[in-house]
């Protein structure tokens, strides 16, 4: 199987991520695309891995390791936006700038 | 030399304890201070008495040696006939002047400070005295500076008193510059700090010698307030009387002639430094007695008279004649410290300064009129006063180097001396009639009652009396004083031996009553006014030349302004360069701060531009 394939998946997959992180304002719509980029992360480790012919299949086991912390990551992530959403009633991240630098 | 060490330890001792414990133990000032200089003056008595009963006397020590990088100095001390004179001088008058002070400063709140000071001042003129190490002796010299700056000062909540202090603290500063950088040729020179060394060495080059001495007059010129650097005795005189009795007239700034005469020898070496020497004495000479024909205040007539007297002394030496001038150092140390404790009287029992407010106050106080007409005697030079001779040992050394020269001094010099210093007779004889006539005589002016002093202050006033009148003779004989203050050589006491002209002591008499009689014309007229309001040189007398003025537009005035450009510059732009720094930083800052506006995905783009700005500029580059 060609490299190719995979590979434009991955790439494709993480631009619609990073589109999804930088322009949607839904807090769960943005860790949706974390997700996203994510999993192209583990297609680009899957692919390479078989590639490479890897005797020790390191590709696939980083892959497991990253599901795994994917999933943890958006548990919290979920529970924090949980949170907020009971707080403030909106979930929107053009809506949380409490942060900022307020003008000297 | 257990003498030497008394004389010097007793009035430190007395300063440290009167420093330390005078504000706890206030009841043990008055008899620490006076103990102190009482020791000291015992201590002198003694060596001044083995000079006169055995001369001649010569005891050298060295306490300890100092390493330095070059030539390594000593702690060396000497008394010889000449510092044991200086010494029993020194210590008389600061006797009289600490017992003075016990009445004339009753009730100050600083008067343990101030005795502390007088006692520490004693012991830095003996210091001086004794020294027999430049190092040694510049310690002494500066210690002396630092108390008159002091005591000028001590009523510091007086403009006058501290201006006064800080002018003569810079003023002698300036010539003790010039000071230090002579004791480095000698040293140079010599390869010692020895004074002994120094002058039994000799310098070498006439010209080393040259320099070395004019440096070294620099600093006389300043500590003995000699033109151009005079002008801050007259200042000094805003510190209380007594201290200008002893260092502003009597002891401190008899020191710097008292070093010349120390290192006579290498001056000698220099005749263009003694040429310079009789030049400055003639101009601070007549210079000195004129200002003081023009002063209104009593101490200012004195403290002009006082630099007109020093350069006389400085003009003995520039004529080649240190026993001249060590001799009317001790008669001018003991009845210009008279006149102004009698002086001191007169101002505390009127309680003003200005001679148009005293007047008639011969009645009233008899015992100070009386002392004070035999200082001022003495100092017009009226024989048989102690001036008429020491006066007559300098004109005579004049005449003596004009008419048949002495191998040193020019001849051109002792005529120089010589007449001005006839004229100066002339010009002291009428400011001196005119104190009497203005304070004494006439009728009461001004309004406050007096009375006369108390025994505190008449006593010292007796003591310094007897001196101003006897003190003249010892100069008389070969054997007294030319033999107590050489080191007792027959060739050199003849060499030292006062000549006193029978045609200079006649002109020189004929010319201070023609001036004291002009005076008393002048008076006579109008008793009530001042004889010389009349002059049409007043206001030049009564500003002295100008030379403050002169100062002021030339050295202040420049000094001042290019302070303020500095101020200027620094404010400018060293705290402007400092600032802006600052202040574009801060700009930058809220510049950059701009882009922080929370927002979690502007950053995040940001970050991503970042980062593939920088791929591609590492793609491009590699």
């Amino acid at each position: 199987m060609p490299l190719l394939m995979p590979v434009l998946l991955a790439g494709l997959l993480f631009c619609i991520g990073v589109y999804g992180v930088l322009a949607r304002r839904n807090a769960i719509l943005v860790l949706m695309s974390v997700e996203l980029m994510l999993n192209a992360v583990n297609i680009n480790l899957v692919a390479f891995d078989v590639w490479l012919r890897d005797e020790l299949l390191a590709g696939q086991v980083f892959t497991l390791f990253v599901i795994t912390i994917a999933a943890a990551e958006v548990g919290l992530g979920l529970a924090i936006v949980l949170l907020v959403f009971r707080n403030r009633a909106t979930s929107s991240l053009d809506e949380m700038t409490e942060l900022r630098e307020d003008a000297a | 030399m257990t003498a030497v060490y008394v004389a010097l330890a007793a009035p430190f001792l007395a300063a440290l304890l009167g420093l330390l414990g005078g504000r706890r133990w206030p009841g043990l000032v008055v008899p620490v201070a006076v103990g102190g200089t009482t020791a000291a003056l015992v201590a002198a008595s003694v060596l001044g008495g083995r000079v006169v009963l055995d001369a001649p006397l010569s005891l050298r020590v060295q306490l300890a040696d100092v390493p330095t990088g070059g030539p390594p100095f000593g702690i060396d001390l000497r008394a010889d006939g000449l510092a044991a004179m200086v010494s029993v001088a020194v210590c008389v008058v600061a006797l009289c002047v600490q017992v003075y002070s016990t009445a004339y400063l009753k009730g100050d709140p600083r008067y343990s400070s101030y005795a502390a000071l007088v006692s520490l001042f004693t012991a830095a003129m003996l210091l001086v005295v004794f020294a027999d190490d430049l190092m040694v002796l510049l310690v002494g010299w500066e210690v002396m500076g630092v108390c008159s700056y002091f005591l000028i000062g001590h009523h510091w909540e007086q403009e006058a008193a501290r201006a006064g202090a800080v002018k003569a603290f810079v003023v002698t500063r300036l010539g003790d510059v010039g000071f230090l950088f002579g004791i480095f040729a000698l040293v140079r020179a010599v390869g010692s700090f020895s004074i002994d060394e120094v002058v039994r060495s000799g310098v070498g080059t006439e010209r080393t010698a040259t320099v070395a001495t004019l440096l070294l007059l620099c600093g006389v010129v300043g500590k003995s307030a000699q033109f151009p650097l005079h002008t801050w005795l007259p200042d000094a005189m805003a510190g209380p009387t007594p201290i200008s009795a002893l260092i502003h007239a009597a002891t401190m700034v008899a020191a710097g002639i008292y070093l010349v005469v120390r290192l006579f020898d290498v001056f000698l070496q220099a005749p263009t430094t003694l040429a310079v020497m009789a030049v400055i004495a003639c101009i601070t000479m007549l210079g000195g007695a004129l200002a003081a024909l023009g002063q209104d205040d009593i101490k200012r007539v004195l403290a002009y008279s006082t630099v007109s007297q020093l350069a006389y002394m400085l003009a003995a030496l520039s004529v080649g004649s240190a026993v001249a001038a060590n001799f009317h150092l001790l008669t001018h140390a003991a009845f210009k410290a008279l006149l102004f404790l009698a002086a001191g009287s007169v101002i505390h029992a009127v309680g003003t300064n200005l001679m148009p407010d005293m007047g008639g106050l011969r009645r009233l106080m008899p015992v100070t009129f009386l002392t004070m007409t035999v200082g001022l005697a003495a100092l017009a030079g009226l024989p048989p006063f102690a001036g008429f001779f020491s006066k007559e040992a300098v004109l005579g050394a004049a005449e003596e180097t004009a008419r048949h020269g002495n191998g040193v001094a020019a001849a051109w010099t002792g005529w120089l001396v010589l007449v001005v210093g006839l004229i100066t007779v002339a010009v002291t004889a009428a400011y001196v009639t005119r104190l009497w006539l203005m304070t004494f005589l006439g009728d009461r002016r001004g309004a406050a009652a007096a009375h006369e002093s108390g025994p505190a202050m008449r006593w010292p006033l007796l003591a310094l009396a007897v001196p101003s009148v006897l003190l003249g003779i010892v100069g008389l004989r070969d054997g007294w004083l030319p033999r107590w203050a050489t080191r007792g050589d027959a060739g050199e006491v003849a060499q030292a031996s006062l000549h006193v002209g029978l045609a200079t002591s006649g002109v020189s008499v004929l010319l201070a009553v023609a001036g004291a009689a002009a005076m008393w014309l002048a008076w006579r007229r109008n008793p009530a006014a001042d004889p010389t309001a009349a002059l049409r040189a007043r206001p030049a007398f009564e500003r002295a030349f100008w030379v403050d003025e002169m100062y002021d537009r030339g050295v202040v005035g420049p000094v001042r302004g290019m302070a303020r450009a500095v101020l200027r510059a620094d404010d400018e732009v060293v705290t402007g360069a400092v600032r802006g720094t600052g202040r574009g930083a801060t700009g930058l800052g809220r510049l950059v701060s701009l882009s922080q506006q929370g927002n979690v995905q502007t950053y995040l783009t940001g970050l991503l531009a970042g980062v593939l700005l920088l791929a591609l500029g590492v793609v491009t580059l590699t």
